[in-house]
């Protein structure tokens, strides 16, 4: 089930929470949405589940449009609010129950969807207990369950792994992977190596606007521009060395280390390598290349870049 | 249909989850079992095969009981976020009003069941009118609806569920007693339409054993306006 997402905007008041964002997502894809707080991640998630109306634009999950068609979008859509707000006094299994028969599942099949769901997401120990009584972490996974209980399409996690221990965390994470195999999967995190762990493909927004797109790969290649290597030669002059390199001519720039003594970082000139050249002028001198590392800029560093301005 | 039913049902357990449920019954009961039977003009007092006494009392304690009993429906709701989940459910707002309405309405009505014993009771001491007993529970209930559709507008004003508990009985003492006052001060066209508005005019001439359509359809007016408007609410809510 592919969603569109088409110039919606959402204004509270005179502030513009969203601003003309559009993409799109096709199933078999698990999008991550990154951004900084306050950014419109959560708005834009509350209007494709139809909780909130758009103040402009569309969104259309298949072919129906929430503002048209709320009803049927409804019916395909597993949501995980941040939040996460439950009936607190009721029982975990009497409360999957009651999402089960409001996603209208043949009654006959309720106690099988409710069993699975309780073994996916390990709440074998808790079924019985009332929700207000569970920690964080079950919470949480309660609130997972009853957002897949019907098995829907599409499914739409606000922060889905808060509150859950590391264990839970790698879990929840390629339970969404597999998941995301044959359903549309959007999540929202503030946890980068999340995304990168769990997502196909990387939306960041800024201030209501869509800032970046793509694989993580594709993000780190736009980010970085220019080679980047990290060389540790030995057995030479230490400024020999340098002006060597300096003298290669697809270098752009060569410094010491900051990070690491007796290293130079090296940048190349726009799209050039210059790893085989460095190896050759090693091998001419006699020195001995002991490091050649590419460092690579790492997302929390575009994040930065592209939502700090 | 089924949706409000599965709406219902939850709402109804968590007032018996929440005790709720077992203090209205116990406080209800007790009240009502007291002055009908006990003390003030009793039955024995008055000394008729009539449950007016009964139906007297109980056109005041439902008055404060139920504004107690609707002021979480949708407060609690958007208290803690669970609306949220409610509203991206296969549902729209009638079928989750309606719900709520039926839940609380089926509360009362088990309530009024238990009183069903007075009844059998005084029809043992005398020559009880029948119809007028059920038409007096009818009353009860029309009664009971109106103040439940009342009490869940008030309750989706606000966050704040004792907010919705004063606004709903703030509402309801204008039916309850105010504009029967008003019609007593006042003569000619306006003492007319504060009679007509009073609630206590429809009541009593429900209870004394006439269903009149004029009175039905002023109980039904008022539930639909209530209940338009508690929708009307939740839609800006989300807008």
């Amino acid at each position: 089930m592919d969603i569109q997402i088409e110039r919606l905007s959402k204004k509270y008041g005179a502030q513009r929470a969203v601003d003309d964002i559009s993409f799109n997502v096709k199933a078999g894809e698990v999008l991550g949405f990154l951004g900084p707080n306050g950014a419109g991640k959560t708005t834009t998630m509350k209007i494709i589940t139809t909780y909130l109306r758009p103040t402009a634009g569309d969104v259309k999950v298949g072919n129906y449009s929430v503002t048209e068609n709320p009803e049927k979008i409804k019916k395909m859509i597993g949501y995980l609010p941040e939040q996460n707000a439950l009936y607190e006094d009721m029982p975990v299994i009497d409360y999957l129950k009651f999402v089960a028969e409001m996603q209208t599942i043949i009654p006959g099949k309720i106690k099988d969807r409710i069993f699975e769901m309780v073994i996916t997401c390990g709440l074998e120990g808790e079924k019985h207990k009332k929700i207000g009584e569970l920690s964080k972490g079950y919470k949480q996974r309660v609130g997972l369950a009853q957002a897949m209980i019907h098995n829907p399409e599409v499914l739409i996690l606000d922060e889905p792994t808060a509150g859950l221990d590391p264990n839970q965390i790698v879990e929840i994470r390629e339970l969404i992977k597999k998941i995301g195999r044959e359903k549309t999967v959007i999540l929202s995190s503030h946890i980068l190596a999340e995304v990168e762990a769990t997502c196909g493909r990387i939306i960041i927004i800024n201030k209501g606007k869509l800032v970046a797109d793509g694989t993580p790969d594709e993000l780190r290649k736009h980010a970085q521009g220019n080679e980047m290597l990290r060389v540790s030669i030995e057995d030479g002059d230490k400024n020999e060395i340098i002006q060597a390199i300096q003298n290669i001519e697809t270098i752009e720039l060569v410094d010491w280390s900051s990070i690491k003594a007796d290293t130079i970082d090296v940048q190349s000139k726009t799209e050039m390598s210059s790893r085989r050249a460095i190896f050759q002028l090693c091998k001419e001198k006699g020195w001995v290349l002991t490091e050649m590392t590419p460092v690579e800029t790492k997302l929390e560093d575009i994040f930065h870049e592209l939502t700090m301005n | 249909m089924r949706h409000i039913w599965i709406i219902a049902k939850r709402e109804l357990q968590s007032f018996f989850d929440s005790l709720m449920a077992y203090i209205m019954l116990f406080a209800f009961l007790g009240f009502s079992g007291f002055f009908t039977w006990i003390s003030g003009s009793d039955i024995f007092l008055v000394g008729q095969a009539n449950l007016d006494s009964f139906f007297n009392i109980a056109y005041w304690t439902l008055f404060f009981f139920i504004p107690a009993l609707t002021m979480p429906l949708f407060a609690e709701e958007y208290r803690l976020g669970t609306i949220e989940l409610l509203l991206t459910k296969p549902v729209n707002h009638w079928q989750i009003i309606s719900g709520k309405f039926l839940s609380t309405l089926l509360l009362i009505v088990i309530a009024l069941a238990f009183t069903l014993p007075y009844y059998f009771t005084v029809s043992g001491l005398g020559n009880i009118d029948h119809g007028a007993v059920w038409s007096g529970y009818l009353g009860l209930i029309l009664m009971s609806a109106t103040y439940i559709s009342i009490g869940i507008f008030a309750s989706s004003i606000s966050k704040n569920q004792i907010v919705g508990f004063l606004l709903a009985l703030f509402i309801g003492i204008f039916f309850h007693i105010i504009f029967s006052i008003l019609a007593g001060s006042f003569t000619g066209t306006f003492g007319g339409i504060f009679d007509f508005l009073s609630l206590a005019t429809h009541y009593d001439s429900i209870t004394r054993g006439i269903i009149d359509s004029k009175d039905l359809i002023y109980f039904l007016s008022i539930i639909s306006l209530s209940l338009v408007s508690t929708e009307a609410v939740i839609s800006r809510k989300n807008s």
